[in-house]
């Protein structure tokens, strides 16, 4: 019988903590993750996840900036290198090649669109010319078919490349930290929002793995299981199939013991609802201002007053919660090397897209050569900074 | 540790309590193990311990369930998350996190635990049930057994004092429902744990049950007591009570090992041990359906390597193995939901997974693992109706099949609403409406009572005999020494045995019916009755 060896195999019994005598649990000393250890680069561990969401971000601004394919392929180039390098082995570190293939997908959609629908820069060098569609008074402005110039074809895919970086960025971040662990570092009055988000975010793939075996099942009472008709007549079931699940679930949180709270005056409460509410309000409209053309000299102030009142009653809101968290993330030197690599990326395309924009968006009309600007692309070359500079993921998740 | 105070629980839209009349009380640091038929309020006696009835369910509770003297009334359950742990039939549904090691942390960051203290219980946690290798897995990559007990894990960093656990190893492989079971033990062994759980597979669990609480059944108050006294009243009992029952054991013995112990002067009585198997067909026919040398892949892992299998007409095979073995995917290919990537499949002559679904529900039929995959009407006479458009049968022909299957499932009820056995019954008469030669079902006895399994051995007995192929995939060790002809065991995505059911299940003691250990070469106790009728005593 497997008891007998599972009993030799574990000496240590969780001690009850029931027990009269002095808890282990009360006397013992605080962890230590801040040791010195966690900035060797010799001791696999996860790096934060913020720091992986950061450095993405800043490759993703920085392509934003330019239209460059030889610098959009280089920022692409250099965050699947860390992908590569950085990368752990659970399931959702494969996303990165799923992001890439829905970049394609935007890529040749945004092709297909200029070469039927014509393209706004206009052009003189004809590549070849469909057969023009008439259409319409009302649909004045709007071309199907007809000529095809060198020009739109650049323009569009320029522009679709730029998209389809900013989504391989996304993708990188997704890969090198899951969106759930990155909740997991959210500010203690966020929390609930965010386990409502990922829930949300698991229900997607689990209505897609629906829907595939109801339509299977389809052909088991002899219907098709093509077609739309086939998908639209799972619906029903499929819907009723998600929501028991999320009511199990929604039961097994709070078996165990999600959404405690600790006895704090409603005043509090009501404080840091206002604050929170309030702070966002002003963010929001001293956005607008700096955003809009002229001059708001009001916005910058309330911009700060706005944060600053949102922070603090995200703060008043945590001493509501009594989460702790279970072996945090530590932020340490790669992670403040990883976020300060993306950040530098992306503030110098954006320097350099100021002083010299010719060279970050090569001209379509006429259709010249991109040359690859020496600065820009230097800069770019930093994003690599984190397959070097951090530790290695652990190998254990397989 | 638990009392009920003249307990009784009422749904808003149910004609009869689901629960009446409960006083007792179960003492700290036992086993006990909940018994009844389907329907008896198993669940929702479970659900009164966690506080999920009536705060979750809705319903009417009156009188009063204290937990470690804490009122669930006043009470929430994320109030009694430290000291009950409660895992549901489902452990995927439990799941909060990605990983194993975030999932045990999951219950005690909801508490505030401090990090030292979680750090600590977590190591121990991954010890106390061999969890260690898997700490930093993806909980979507475990297997069945090593989720239930990750599942039970992340109850148990929070030191509850109660565990309350709802039918743990019905999903499971026999190997695995072994695995949990001696975590249980264990905890109640070394931690004084007090395990409240109900389960409809008795001969898995009973032998570990310091306490049995019996529910006989709507309007019948539960009694708590001593396992072999209660169990000889109980209208659910394991094969080796029944035994017991029949040879007049007292008291009855609740292991195969104390079973034994008796059954010595039982083994004179019997005839000599010459195998007699259940009646094989006449002339094994024509197969009706085939499978050779089949390689099948789910994503990029094979599930199927080179199988060889043969389904005669008239015969019962039971395919068994663990949990991932490749038995779905088997069953899957043989409906063309899966294509070979290799080999060849044939079904009445058909290729299956090129055969238009129309044709092909002439031809197999399939009961999936959840028989609502199959259903989608508002009501049952609906989808009857629906059935027969299906299959082209002419009108009323699967309602006349559902009468005879189970009379008493009235026209206007939801399917939903069924019970697992009424559902799995509609689901068959469903796919009996085409008349397919062959039968697939997969996993049919998972949450049935035994009643509702007596009525499916003998509805698909009656099939076979009218010359159907059956083709059942199941954990369940006593319905196929019970009902198969024939059994397979399928491992790593091969058929490592094939053969007729006593000689396999009698060479393997993971797959041997509880009969089989005490009074080899018999299987079940009807065929002990009907030998020990046939010689009259020495």
């Amino acid at each position: 019988m497997s008891v007998h060896r599972l009993l030799r195999a574990a000496p240590t019994a969780p001690s009850p903590d029931s027990s009269p005598a002095p808890s282990p649990d009360s006397n013992s000393a605080p962890p230590r993750g801040r040791s010195a250890a966690v900035h060797s680069r010799a001791l696999a561990r996860q790096l934060h996840p913020g720091a992986w969401w950061l450095w993405s971000l800043g490759l993703a601004a920085a392509a934003s900036r330019t239209t460059n394919p030889l610098l959009l392929l280089l920022i692409l180039a250099v965050a699947g290198y860390v992908v590569a390098a950085r990368r752990g082995d659970a399931p959702w570190s494969r996303s990165y090649a799923a992001f890439l293939r829905l970049g394609l997908l935007v890529l040749a959609a945004r092709m297909v669109f200029a070469v039927l629908l014509g393209s706004p820069v206009g052009g003189t060098h004809v590549l070849f010319t469909l057969p023009q569609v008439p259409l319409p008074a009302w649909a004045q402005g709007v071309r199907l078919g007809g000529s095809v110039t060198l020009e739109g074809v650049l323009f569009a895919l320029y522009e679709g490349l730029r998209l389809a970086v900013l989504l391989a960025c996304v993708g990188a971040a997704n890969a090198l930290a899951s969106p759930s662990r990155l909740l997991r570092s959210l500010p203690g009055a966020l929390y609930e929002a965010g386990v409502a988000a990922v829930v949300a975010m698991t229900f997607a793939p689990n209505l897609v793995a629906d829907v595939r075996r109801l339509r299977a099942a389809r052909r088991l009472r002899g219907r098709s299981d093509r077609g739309v008709r086939a998908v639209l007549s799972v619906g029903l079931p499929v819907l009723e199939g998600a929501l028991e699940r999320s009511v199990a679930l929604a039961a097994a949180m709070d078996t165990r013991g999600f959404g405690r709270t600790a006895a704090v005056p409603r005043r509090l409460v009501r404080t840091a609802g206002a604050l929170t509410l309030a702070g966002l309000l002003a963010v929001c409209s001293a956005t607008y201002g700096l955003l809009t053309p002229g001059a708001h000299p009001w916005a910058l102030p309330v911009l700060l007053a706005g944060a600053g009142a949102a922070a603090a009653g995200l703060v008043l809101g945590g001493r509501r919660s009594v989460r702790t968290r279970y072996r945090p993330d530590p932020w340490a030197l790669p992670e403040w090397l990883t976020a300060a690599s993306g950040a530098l990326v992306a503030a110098a395309l954006i320097w350099y897209a100021g002083r010299w924009p010719e060279a970050l968006t090569p001209s379509v009309v006429p259709p010249t050569a991109p040359s690859l600007p020496l600065l820009p692309a230097l800069a770019a070359l930093v994003g690599l900074l984190p397959a070097f500079v951090t530790p290695e993921p652990p190998r254990s998740t397989r | 540790m638990i009392t009920f105070e003249q307990v009784g629980v009422q749904y808003a839209d149910a004609p009869a309590p689901a629960l009446s009349g409960v006083e007792l009380t179960v003492p700290e640091g036992e086993l006990c193990l909940l018994v009844g038929p389907s329907g008896s309020g198993k669940s929702t006696l479970l659900g009164t311990v966690c506080g999920l009835v009536p705060h979750f369910t809705g319903g009417t509770l009156t009188g009063r369930v204290t937990v470690a003297g804490r009122d669930t009334r006043t009470h929430r359950p994320r109030d009694l998350a430290d000291v009950v742990g409660t895992v549901g039939q489902d452990p995927a549904a439990h799941f909060v996190t990605d990983t194993v090691e975030e999932e045990l942390a999951y219950g005690m960051e909801s508490m505030g635990l401090a990090p030292a203290v979680m750090r600590r219980r977590v190591e121990e946690t991954l010890d106390l049930l061999g969890l260690a290798e898997l700490r930093g897995r993806a909980l979507s990559s475990l297997s069945g057994g090593q989720r239930q007990r990750v599942a039970i894990g992340s109850v148990l960093t929070v030191h509850p004092k109660v565990l309350v656990l709802d039918e743990p190893t019905s999903a499971l492989d026999p190997g695995a429902a072994e695995e949990v079971l001696a975590v249980l033990q264990r905890l109640v062994h070394d931690l004084g744990t007090t395990v409240l759980l109900s389960e409809h597979r008795l001969e898995r669990v009973v032998q570990y049950a310091d306490q049995v609480l019996l529910l006989p059944g709507p309007g019948e108050p539960p009694v708590l007591g001593d396992p072999a006294a209660l169990m000889a009243r109980s209208p659910v009992r394991p094969p080796v009570v029944d035994l017991g029952l029949l040879a007049g054991w007292t008291p009855l013995p609740l292991t195969v090992r104390d079973a034994r112990r008796r059954a010595a002067p039982l083994r004179g009585q019997l005839p000599p041990p010459e195998p007699k198997l259940p009646p094989a067909p006449a002339v094994p026919a024509e197969p009706v359906a085939t499978a050779s040398r089949l390689v099948v892949s789910r994503g990029r892992v094979p599930a199927l390597r080179g199988v060889e299998l043969a389904l005669a007409p008239g015969q019962i095979t039971a395919l068994m193995g663990r949990n991932g073995a490749g038995k779905s995917t088997l069953l899957g290919a043989l409906v063309g939901l899966h294509a070979p990537d290799s080999g060849t499949v044939r079904v009445n002559g058909l290729v299956p997974h090129r055969s238009r679904p129309k044709d092909l529900i002439r031809s197999v039929g399939l009961v999936p693992q959840d028989p609502r995959d199959l259903l989608y009407a508002e009501t049952v006479a609906e989808e009857c109706a629906a059935a027969d458009r299906d299959a082209d049968a002419g009108p009323g022909t699967c309602r006349a099949l559902l009468a005879a299957l189970l009379p008493d499932v009235a026209d206007d009820r939801h399917p939903r609403d069924l019970s697992e056995g009424q559902r799995l019954t509609l689901a068959l008469a469903v796919v009996l409406t085409a008349r397919p030669p062959v039968l697939l079902l997969d996993e049919p006895t998972r949450g049935l009572d035994y009643a509702a399994k007596a009525r499916l051995v003998t509805v698909l007995r009656a099939l076979a005999a009218d010359g159907h192929a059956v083709l059942l995939a199941t954990h369940d060790v006593e319905l196929a020494a019970e009902l198969a002809h024939r059994t397979a065991v399928l491992a790593e995505g091969e058929i490592v045995a094939d053969g007729p059911t006593p000689e396999v299940v009698l060479a393997s003691p993971t797959f041997a019916p509880q009969t089989a250990k005490i009074l080899p070469p018999y299987l079940t106790v009807p065929e002990v009755a009907a030998a020990l009728a046939a010689e009259p005593p020495r």
